[in-house]
C-alpha cells in the first residue's frame, strides 16, 4: 500500500485532469495516504490495554496495574464531601485554567519549603490531569525533531512513546544489576548505572534526561552520589530535567527521597513531577502537578493552555484542602505521607516472604509499591518458544495470569523494542493491596509451589 | 542564579546544605549560564503563548464586575448532577484509574443517548472516546488526523482554540467568514451564513478538514440542514474529514431544530462529533467531553489520549453517567435536562436582547447557544486616545470593564487576522446568568447614558 502519495504522484494525478474523474483523481491521492498523522507512527502499541483487559477477564488475584485496592483516607473523601456540601455551586464551573488558586498555593508553599526556593503559585507551579498529562507537557513544550532525550530502564512505559511522539529520539540507559555477594535477597540498590556509559549518552543533541525516582518498576531511590552524578552531566551539558517524582512519600527503611532539584545548578533546569493519585491513594483523580522556574513553566503552560486547558475544579479543590491538612502535619506521626509508608512497608515485607517462600526471588524495592519478582525457577511451566517475537516474561505473565489467576505485568513491558529480552525473566508486583488480598496471592503462590514439588 | 543554603529545622527535614565547594559550584553555575541557552521551547508552541481567555478572566475575576464574559454559568446545575458526584466519590474502587478510553458507564450511557439522536448503532467501546472536556476532544483530533502540509478550513468567527490546535499541528488554517446577508430589521443569527462558491474555493487537495461549530460559539447559528448539506457534498467530493464540534447541540431555541452533519449520506464515515458535559449539564469545571465517530477514526484519536493523560477522572465520569441514565429515560420527556435548560436559557435570551435593544443596540439574536454578539459601534464611544494597536472590541472591552462594571469578549478574538476589521465592532455577551446577574445588567444598560465615560 502506498504509505504516503509525494509530490510526484498528486501532481502526475492532478494532471490527468478529466471532467467526470477529476474528482476521483483527487480522492485516490487522498485515499492513498493513511488518514492518521505521522506523529502517531510507532506509538499506536499499549501495553497496558491488552494487561488490563487480561486482568478484568482472568484474576482472581490482581497486583498487575499500579492502583491501591484500599480505600483512599477519610480525609479525603470528607474533602470532598465539604467542597460539594457548600453552598457555592461554582466548584462546578472552570476554575483557573493553570491551576485552581488554593491548590497552586499549597503546593507553592509546600515545595518552596522542601526546596529551600520561594515558589510563586501563579508561575512556578501548574496543575495538571495528573502526572501522565505533566510529562506529555514537559515533552511536547520542549522536545523537537533531532533532539535526543535520556531514558533509564527501566522506566514507566509512556517515556518512549511520549518523546517518539513529540518528534525526539529517546536514547537508552540500563540500570544494571549487579547481584549482592553475601547471597542476601537483592535490593533495588544493588541495579546502578554505570557512570562513563551515562556520561558517554549525553551529546550536543541531547535536550532533555528523565529521571523517576523513586523508580517504576524498580522500585530504587537514587542516591545522593547517583543525583550527582546525573546532575553534573545535566549542568556541563546544558540538558533539561523532568524529574517524575510521583512515589516521593513512598521510601522505606529510614531512607530518604532526595530532589534532584534541590542540588547546585538543577532549580534552574528541572521540572518536578507530582501526583495527588499517588500522594492520596486516589488515581482516579487524575490530578498532578508540575513545579519548575517560571522560564521552563510558561512553555508548559502554553501546552497546557492549547490541549486541554482547564482540570476539574472539585477534585483541585479537595486535593488543596488535604495538601492543607498534610502541610500542618508535617513531620509528625498523624501525617498521611509518614503513616501510608509505614504500612507499605510492611505490605513489601509480607510480599517479599510470600515470593521468596514460593520459590520465586523478589527483588527488594527501597520505595515505590511495586517489585520485582524472578521467576527462574517456574519457568518450567511455560516452555520457551524459540524465535518468539514476544518476550518470554511477557508470554509467562499471560500464562500466569489465565492459569494461575495472579496478574502482574512483565518487565519487558518497561524496556524498549530492542532491549526486551534483555531482562526477560522477571515481572512485577503492585503491594498496595489490602491484607486480603496479598492473603490470596500468597495462597496461589504456595499452591502453585507444592504443585511444582509434588510428584 | 544565587544559591543561598538553607536550613530546615523548623520542618526537621536534612536538606542539602551548600556551604562546602561553593566556589567550584558557583564556578560550574557561571559556566551554564554563558553556555548557549538551549531550553527553548519546542518549534510547535511557537508564537501560540498568547490567550485571551488568560487576560480577560484576570481582568473580569474583581466580583464588583458584572461578569458576561466567559462562557460559564452561574447557574446551579441541576441536583441530580451534584448528588451524583457525592455518591461515586462514596464508593472506594470508583477513586481508582478506570478504562482509559472512557469509563464504561459512561460510554454505554453515551452511546445509548446518541444511537437515539443518530438513528444508528453506535458501539461504545470502539466509537466514542471521552476526553478532557470538549477541548481536550478537539486537542486529540487535530493530533490524530491533522498534520503539516495539510489545510484545516475554519469558519469565521471562530472558537479562539481551533486556530493555535491547527498551527501546533503543523498545518495551515484556512479560514472563511460567516457574511451578515441583511434582511431587514431584527438581527438573527440565521442571517449569517456562507457564500457556497467562496466555500467551494477553499476546498483543494490538500484540504484535510474542515471544523464545524453549530450551534455556533459566539453568534448562535445553528446550520440548518440546508447549509450542512453544502458542507457535506464538498467534503464527499474532497475526501475531507468534518470535525463537528456540537457542544451546544441541546440549546436550541423555537423554531430551530439542532442537525448532525454526521447523519447526512455519506458523512458517518469522515465526521468526528465532539460533545461536552460541562455545556449538557451546566458543570464546566467538570471538564469531560467526548468523541464520536467511526472505529477507524476514533482509534487515531485513542491512540492520541492513551500518550497524552490515559484516563479521565473516575468518579467524573461515574457521576455524569448516571446523570445520562436519567435523562435518556426521559427524552420523551419535555422535563428531559437536555429541553429544560434550553427553555429556561429561551427567557434568559430574549431578557438579554430586550436589554440591549433598549439601551439603543442592535444585538444578533441566536438560535442557539447562550451568547450573543451586539454590534457597539452605535455607541460612538471614542477610544482613539486609547494608545494601543488593539482591535477596536478589545479597546471598547476594557473601557467598559473599567467604566461600567461589564464585561464582554471581543470578537476579533473570534477571527484570523485578515477579518478581525471586519468584527472589531461586535462583542459578545454570555446569558447563561442567574437572574441576580441580569438584574446587574440591566441597571448598567439602562444608566448607560446617564453615567460619564
Amino acid at each position: 500500500m502506498l504509505r504516503r502519495a509525494g509530490p510526484s504522484l498528486r501532481h502526475f494525478l492532478l494532471e490527468r485532469k478529466s471532467s467526470a474523474g477529476y474528482s476521483s483523481y483527487f480522492s485516490e491521492a487522498k485515499m492513498s495516504r493513511p488518514v492518521q498523522s505521522r506523529r502517531l507512527e510507532g506509538v499506536d502499541k499499549n501495553i497496558w490495554v491488552e494487561f488490563v483487559k487480561l486482568a478484568a477477564t482472568y484474576s482472581r488475584v490482581n497486583l498487575g496495574q499500579g492502583f491501591p485496592d484500599f480505600p483512599p483516607p477519610d480525609f479525603l473523601k470528607e474533602a470532598l464531601e465539604t467542597a460539594l456540601s457548600r453552598e457555592n455551586y461554582m466548584l462546578h464551573q472552570y476554575t483557573r485554567a493553570f491551576g485552581h488558586p488554593p491548590l497552586v498555593k499549597i503546593l507553592a508553599q509546600f515545595y518552596g519549603k522542601l526546596l529551600g526556593q520561594d515558589l510563586d503559585p501563579m508561575t512556578d507551579v501548574m496543575v495538571t490531569v495528573g502526572a501522565y498529562q505533566a510529562l506529555f507537557c514537559c515533552f511536547q513544550a520542549f522536545v523537537d525533531e533531532g533532539d535526543e532525550v535520556i531514558i533509564i530502564e527501566p522506566f514507566f512505559d509512556c517515556y518512549e512513546p511520549m518523546v517518539t511522539m513529540a518528534g525526539g529520539t529517546p536514547v537508552f540507559i540500563p540500570l544494571r544489576p549487579k547481584a549482592p555477594e553475601d547471597g542476601k535477597m537483592m535490593s533495588s540498590a544493588d541495579w546502578k548505572l554505570d557512570s562513563a556509559e551515562l556520561a558517554s549518552k549525553f551529546n550536543e543533541r541531547t535536550k532533555a534526561i528523565v529521571l523517576n525516582s523513586p523508580n517504576n518498576p524498580l522500585g530504587k531511590v537514587f542516591s545522593q552520589g547517583e543525583l550527582e552524578l546525573i546532575a553534573d552531566l545535566c549542568v556541563k551539558h546544558d540538558v533539561l530535567c523532568i524529574s517524575d517524582e510521583v512515589y516521593e512519600w513512598l521510601v522505606y527503611d529510614g531512607k530518604e527521597h532526595i530532589r534532584i532539584a534541590s542540588l547546585p545548578g538543577m532549580w534552574d533546569r528541572t521540572v518536578i513531577i507530582g501526583s495527588a493519585g499517588k500522594t492520596f491513594s486516589a488515581t482516579g483523580w487524575k490530578v498532578g502537578w508540575a513545579v519548575g522556574p517560571n522560564r521552563l513553566l510558561q512553555h508548559i503552560r502554553t501546552m497546557h493552555q492549547n490541549s486541554v486547558y482547564h482540570c476539574a475544579t472539585i477534585a483541585q479543590e479537595a486535593v488543596a484542602q488535604v495538601f492543607q491538612r498534610e502541610f500542618m502535619l508535617y513531620g509528625k506521626p498523624d501525617s498521611y505521607f509518614a503513616q501510608l509508608p509505614k504500612e507499605l512497608q510492611k505490605k513489601r515485607d509480607w510480599l517479599v516472604q510470600s515470593l521468596d517462600a514460593a520459590g520465586m526471588k523478589p527483588i527488594i524495592p527501597e520505595g515505590t509499591y511495586f517489585l520485582l519478582a524472578d521467576i527462574s525457577n517456574f519457568k518450567s511451566d511455560v516452555p520457551d518458544v524459540p524465535n518468539s517475537d514476544e518476550p518470554y516474561d511477557s508470554r509467562f505473565a499471560k500464562w500466569m495470569v489465565k492459569n494461575k489467576g495472579l496478574a502482574a505485568i512483565p518487565l519487558s513491558a518497561f524496556y524498549c523494542g530492542a532491549h526486551k529480552n534483555n531482562y526477560s525473566h522477571f515481572i512485577r508486583f503492585c503491594f498496595a493491596k489490602e491484607e486480603a488480598t496479598l492473603k490470596a496471592a500468597n495462597d496461589i503462590l504456595q499452591k502453585w509451589k507444592q504443585e511444582k514439588t509434588s510428584p | 542564579m544565587l544559591l543561598a543554603s538553607r536550613s530546615f529545622c523548623c520542618l526537621g527535614i536534612r536538606t542539602y546544605q551548600l556551604q562546602t565547594d561553593l566556589l567550584s559550584r558557583s564556578i560550574k553555575l557561571s559556566a551554564s549560564a554563558t553556555m548557549a541557552f538551549r531550553h527553548k521551547n519546542a518549534r510547535r508552541i511557537e508564537g501560540l503563548d498568547s490567550n485571551i481567555w488568560v487576560e480577560l478572566t484576570k481582568v473580569a475575576a474583581d466580583p464588583s464586575i458584572v461578569n458576561l464574559g466567559q462562557g460559564l454559568p452561574d447557574i446551579s446545575p441541576p441536583s441530580y448532577v451534584k448528588e451524583g458526584l457525592a455518591k461515586a466519590s462514596a464508593v472506594d474502587r470508583l477513586n481508582q484509574y478506570t478504562r482509559g478510553f472512557g469509563h464504561p458507564s459512561l460510554v454505554k450511557a453515551l452511546s445509548q443517548v446518541y444511537e437515539r439522536v443518530c438513528g444508528r448503532k453506535i458501539d461504545p467501546l470502539t466509537d466514542i472516546l471521552v476526553t478532557v472536556g470538549a477541548y481536550g476532544s478537539l486537542f486529540s483530533t487535530i493530533q490524530a488526523l491533522i498534520e503539516e502540509g495539510d489545510e484545516v478550513i475554519i469558519i469565521e468567527p471562530f472558537y479562539d482554540c481551533y486556530e493555535p490546535m491547527v498551527r501546533m499541528a503543523g498545518a495551515k488554517p484556512v479560514f472563511i467568514p460567516l457574511r451578515y446577508k441583511n434582511s431587514g430589521n431584527s438581527a438573527s443569527s440565521a442571517d449569517w451564513v456562507l457564500d457556497p462558491a467562496e466555500l467551494a474555493n477553499k476546498f483543494n487537495p490538500k484540504t484535510k478538514a474542515i471544523i464545524l461549530n453549530t450551534p455556533h460559539n459566539p453568534i448562535g447559528k445553528v446550520f440548518t440542514r440546508e447549509e450542512l448539506q453544502v458542507i457535506a457534498d464538498l467534503c464527499i467530493k474532497h475526501d475531507t474529514l468534518c470535525i463537528s464540534d456540537e457542544v451546544y447541540e441541546w440549546l436550541v431555541y423555537k423554531g430551530n431544530q439542532h442537525t448532525k452533519i454526521a447523519t447526512l449520506p455519506g458523512m458517518w464515515e469522515r465526521t468526528i462529533t465532539i460533545g461536552s458535559a460541562g455545556k449538557t449539564y451546566s458543570v464546566t469545571g467538570w471538564k469531560l467531553g467526548w468523541s464520536i465517530g467511526p472505529q477507524n477514526l476514533i482509534k487515531h484519536l485513542q491512540v492520541v489520549h492513551q500518550n497524552m493523560l490515559y484516563t479521565c477522572p473516575t468518579p467524573l465520569q461515574e457521576a455524569l453517567a448516571q446523570a445520562f441514565w436519567i435523562d435518556y429515560k426521559r427524552m420523551d420527556d419535555p422535563d428531559c435536562y437536555f429541553y429544560s435548560l434550553s427553555r429556561e436559557l429561551e427567557s434568559k435570551r430574549d431578557r438579554m436582547a430586550q436589554l440591549l435593544q433598549d439601551a439603543g443596540l442592535k444585538p444578533v439574536v441566536p438560535d442557539g447557544g447562550y451568547f450573543m454578539i451586539v454590534d457597539v459601534s452605535t455607541l460612538n464611544v471614542d477610544l482613539s486616545d486609547v494608545d494601543e494597536k488593539q482591535p477596536y472590541d478589545y479597546k471598547f472591552i476594557k473601557w467598559m470593564i473599567k467604566s461600567k462594571k461589564l464585561s464582554a469578549i471581543p470578537l476579533s478574538a473570534f477571527c484570523g487576522p485578515e477579518t478581525k476589521r471586519q468584527f472589531e465592532k461586535y462583542i459578545r455577551f454570555c446569558f447563561i446568568k442567574k437572574d441576580s446577574t441580569l438584574d446587574a445588567a440591566e441597571v448598567i444598560l439602562k444608566n448607560w447614558n446617564k453615567q460619564p465615560a
